[in-house]
This record gives structure tokens, sequence and C-alpha cells, in this order.
């Protein structure tokens, strides 16, 4: 993996002294797509999204301007603010969570331990498994009569109560729990693999001078690893503010309307309520999210790099 | 269940953790069963079987039948084992009108699958080619909205797609939703091969350059020939996350052609009738299968695949 993250060469033809719009045209046709997709789908898409937000657009996309008023709307609707704490609660918990189980597990399997591969075979395999499969698994799981709650209250516990898809208060906790089940293994490929690319003098050093383990890990590897972890971390918040398959299969967006996420919330304004307007201003608001998170990332990784 | 896992790392002895063969003390024999051997395979064991459970109890529940469901718990081995749920999934469960089973979904799926696959690996590698071997003035440019075109919320752009796809005449059919799944396949998998295709030695580039070879020349006869396993990586990323996909299907199909996970939660979610548990586990299975069977016979390219996210460019 490491070859693989070699930057692309500078000495290629790019630098023959031939100029001209024709240099390079295979290239330039083949890059076509690429482009396309870029300029057209992501740029062009971003900016038509952002420009509609700012209409009165119901059924169809429609050049009435309306100010912020979709904004003014989106903030003063209670099912968004609901979307929106749902989210900050699942997005924190799973962050937290992930990084730390992912890192447990990973540093528990480099341990030198046998049938590491038969581990982490069953430790990933859900990843491998789409959102809605892992919602209705995990629904059946948590079924108040038949799953946890059922099963223990059977073995005689009777007052037990286990029912996070049926209780609008704790519901966001069911969907945490089949959340991490399908991505911790994912977050722990990664820390392996950020594990496995430090040095092992670094481990010989810390041996010698007698530093117990956990605090090598803390003190030495962790820090280390901070551009891993970084990584990771931008790679799961990105995912956590598309949720949405996990939520429709898990809870429909219930009980009423309490583990609503934003991304269901644009869903159902776009194509179900005839509600464009509002659904790409709360798309909007989507995007801002992923930028605030992005853009601190960006500076660090690739203005640092310039500097560097 | 993470507290013990400290725990136990924390009163590790160091010198049993990494052992070099070649060191100057030699393997020096250790008890099977140290306390800290029990700690870390205990710990390992446990989270094993937390994760394992799920998928166990999906099996346990499809092939018992309804009565034995509600009398029993549903982590027990079932006492009479029946296919027929398995049976019902496939080609009697109903979603609306239809009760033609999943076997529907499944093979919408695959008819969506195999082009957008095909197409989204032809189309990202050569543009990963062009990146890394031919770049040309404003390269970079693009390819770095790409990069961060994978980062923008789907929902953003769902709508211009809506609007793309019928200025297109496309909205609705199978293509229009194997030209979206290309489109939003085309960052990570252009990063993939870039990251590939510059590892390679360039010195065969520029062999094969003085040979007269042009762009595609190389491209067919050296570089293709040379990242089989990048396009096998490829394969896997993008058959389990095309057949995975719940939210296009959603969007740019109809509900004839619905891909097998929407149906599936269709079936499963629906309102009506008495629930079927066993039928509806059934049929999860059914719908996970497939990239089950990717990632379990794919083992560590999988993982390389995965990991392909993590790659800074």
């Amino acid at each position: 993996m490491s070859a693989a993250t070699a930057a692309p060469r500078s000495g290629s033809p790019s630098a023959r002294p031939r100029r001209g719009p024709f240099r390079n045209l295979s290239a330039k046709i083949a890059a076509i797509p690429m482009i396309l997709t870029a300029l057209v789908v992501f740029a062009g898409g971003t900016l038509w999204t952002i420009f509609y937000s700012f209409t009165g657009s119901r059924m169809l996309p429609k050049e009435t301007f309306v100010g912020l008023d979709q904004y003014e709307r989106l903030w003063n609707s209670n099912k968004w603010l609901i979307a929106i704490e749902n989210l900050a609660i699942f997005g924190v918990c799973s962050l937290v969570f992930s990084l730390v189980i992912g890192f447990l597990l990973a540093a528990l399997l480099d341990q030198k331990i046998r049938f590491e591969d038969v581990f982490r075979t069953i430790f990933l395999y859900p990843f491998a498994l789409s959102f809605i499969v892992t919602g209705l698994v995990w629904q059946w799981i948590l079924n108040p009569e038949y799953g946890i709650e059922g099963v223990v209250r059977a073995m005689g516990w009777s007052s037990f109560t286990f029912d996070p898809l049926y209780d609008a208060d704790i519901v966001i906790y069911g969907l945490l729990i089949a959340g991490l089940w399908q991505g911790t293994g994912f977050v722990m490929c990664l820390m392996l693999a950020g594990l496995r690319g430090i040095d092992d003098d670094v481990w010989k050093a810390s041996r010698v001078d007698g530093i117990p383990m956990w605090k090598t890990y803390l003190f030495i590897v962790i820090p280390m690893m901070r551009p891993v972890f970084i990584t990771t971390l931008v790679i799961i918040a990105a995912g956590i503010i598309k949720v949405y398959d996990l939520v429709v299969a898990l809870t429909s967006g219930g009980p009423g309307i309490a583990s609503q996420v934003p991304a269901m919330y644009v869903y159902t304004n776009m194509f179900q309520a005839q509600n464009l307007g509002q659904g790409l201003a709360a798309s909007t608001m989507m995007l801002l999210s992923v930028l605030i998170v992005l853009i601190p990332w960006a500076y660090l990784e690739f203005g640092g790099r310039r500097r560097g | 269940m993470a507290e013990p896992g400290t725990g136990a790392l924390g009163q590790v002895d160091p010198d049993a953790v990494a052992v070099d063969p070649d060191g100057p003390r030699g393997a020096r024999p250790k008890p099977v069963f140290s306390r800290r051997n029990i700690f870390l395979y205990g710990t390992l064991f446990v989270v094993a079987v937390y994760y394992a459970l799920p998928l166990y109890v999906m099996v346990v529940t499809s092939l018992k039948g309804m009565p034995e469901i509600r009398l029993g718990n549903i982590f027990s081995p079932p006492v009479e084992v029946t296919f027929q749920p398995w049976v019902k999934a496939w080609s009697q469960a109903c979603t609306g009108l239809n009760c033609d089973g999943l076997s529907r979904g499944f093979w919408n799926s695959v008819i969506i699958t195999v082009p957008s696959v095909v197409l989204s690996i032809i189309i990202a590698s050569v543009n990963g080619y062009a990146l890394a071997n031919w770049r040309f003035k404003g390269a970079n440019v693009f390819f770095t909205i790409l990069i961060f075109g994978a980062f923008i919320p789907y929902q953003v752009l769902l709508y211009p797609m809506v609007i793309l796809l019928r200025e297109l005449g496309l909205y609705g059919s199978l293509w229009g939703l194997v030209l979206v799944h290309t489109i939003f396949g085309m960052p990570i998998l252009t990063l993939l091969f870039r990251n590939y295709f510059s590892s390679i030695p360039e010195e065969l580039f520029k062999a094969a350059r003085v040979d007269g070879a042009g762009f595609w020349g190389i491209f067919l006869q050296i570089m293709v020939p040379m990242s089989l396993p990048i396009f096998v990586v490829a394969m896997i990323l993008q058959v389990t996350g095309i057949w995975n996909d719940f939210l296009f299907g959603v969007v740019y199909s109809k509900p004839s052609s619905y891909p097998m996970t929407v149906q599936l939660n269709n079936i499963v979610n629906s309102v009506q009738g008495v629930k079927e548990y066993n039928v509806n586990m059934a049929a999860t299975i059914l719908t996970g299968l497939v990239p089950l069977i990717v990632y379990f016979a794919s083992g560590k390219l999988f993982v390389r695949g995965i990991a392909a996210g993590a790659v800074k460019g």
C-alpha cells in the first residue's frame, strides 16, 4: 500500500517542449469523462443546488427567489432540529467509539497472535454488508418481543427493558449499536495498517528503555499515527453526515420522527412532499457541515505539505 | 468491552510482546496459557462472538418455522430445520402487488451491477492512466475537484442528477442508473488507478515510448497486463458498493426495476400483513450473500480495496 501512495511522476512526457492545445491530445480525450464529471456533476451540480435553495421551488425547480426563506423555515422546523440533534449525538458517539474500539482491536490483533486472519475476517465482514441488511438484522435482534429483551425476560428477569427501537429517547443509540457493528471493522483495518507502518525500532527502543507497553502506545505510537487518525476521522465523519439507508431500514425515522436524520429530511422534501426548495436548502446545510469537517483537514494536509 | 482490553495490555511484560527470532536471546519458550494469552485471546473471542452473532441469528431464524420463532428465543438453533422461508423469500414474498419474491430484485441488481462495474472501471482506469503518465495542463485541477466531489453528500447532487438524466433521456432507465454509479464511483476508482499506475517503474513507460508506442498502445499492452491485481481490487470495491446501494436505486429507478436492497427493504418494512420473521431473515441473507461471497473469496484484496479510500493522493 505504501508503494501505491507514490506521487505522480513529473518527468513524464508533459515535460516535453511541445506546446499547444493538441499536445497530449489522446490523454485529454481520455480524461473527458473525468473532466465532465468534475465540472458538470460535482461543481455544476453543487452550484445548482445552492442556487435553487434560494428559490421557492415546490414540485419543479422555479426561479422565484425568496431569499433566505427556505433556510428560515428549515431552522424553524422541529423535524430538522431533531434530525440535526440526532446527527450530532450519532456522529460524536460513532466517531469516539469507532476510533477507540477500532484502535483497541487493531492493537490486540497486532500482538503477533495466531489466527489473526480469522479474527480480522470476522471483525470486518459486516462492512461488506449493506446498511439495509445491517439495519434489518438489528431490527430483528432488538425486537422487544422476540429479540434480546424477550430472551432476557424469558430467563426470568421479567422487568428487563431494552427496546431502543421503540423508545423515542434512546432510539438513536439503537442506530449507534447497528452502525458500530457495521463500521468498526473498517476502522480497525485502517488502524492496523497504521500500526504496521510504525518502525519496529520504535518498539525496540521503548523496550530497551523499559517503558510499559500501554505507555508506548499512548505517548509514542498514537502520536506517530496522527495522520492515520485524521484521515480515518475525515472518512468516518463524511460517512456519518450521509447516513440514510441505516435509518430507513432500522427505524424508518421512527418512532414518530424521533430518529430523523438530515439525509432523510432532504429525501422526503425533494421526492415525497414536493417541497424541492426546502430539500435543497437542507442539502446545502449538509454540504456546509461537510465543509466544516473538510476544510481544516485539507488545510492541514495540503497546506502543510506545501510548506514542508 | 474496551476497559478489560487496556487493562490486559497494561499488565503485559513488554519482553513477551515482540520476540524477534533473530534477536540475541533466541526464541524463548513461553507457556501457552500465560495470563497474557488468556486475556488476549479471551477478549478477541468475546468480540468475535459479538460480531458473528447477527449472522448466526439471521441463519438460525431463517431456518425455523413461525410457530417455533414465537415460542423459542432467537439465539437457539432450530429444532426442525425448514427451507420453506428461503423458497418463499426467493419466489413468493410480496412487495405491493407483485408477489414474485426477491428473485426479481436479484436479477435487477445483476443487470444494474454488471454494466456499472465494467463501465466505471474502464473509464476510471483510463482516467487514472492519463493522470499518472500523461499529465496535461490543468489535469490536477480537475482531479482535485473530483476528489473533493467524493466528500459532497449525495443529497446535494441528487436533484441535479435527476435533471441531467432527464435531459439525456435516461431517467428511470437502467442506463441512467449505470451512469449514476459510474459517476459516483469515479473519484475513488480514479484515485486508486492513478496511484497504482504511478508506482509502476517509469523506465517501462519510457522504453515503450522509445519503441514508438502511443497512449493506447502503452495502456493496453503494458499498463493493463501489469495491473491485474488493482483491477481485481477495483472490481471488489465496485461490486460490493453497487450491490449494496440503496439511495440511487430508490431515486433513479422505477418500482419494476428496483435493485435487491430496495425490494428487500420494501418486503421487510411493509406495514400490511403478518410479519414473517423467518422469511424476512432469509430474504436479508439472500441480499447480503453476493457481497459476503465476494468478501470471503477475496480475502486480503478486499482489505486493500477499502483501505484505498484512506490512501492519500
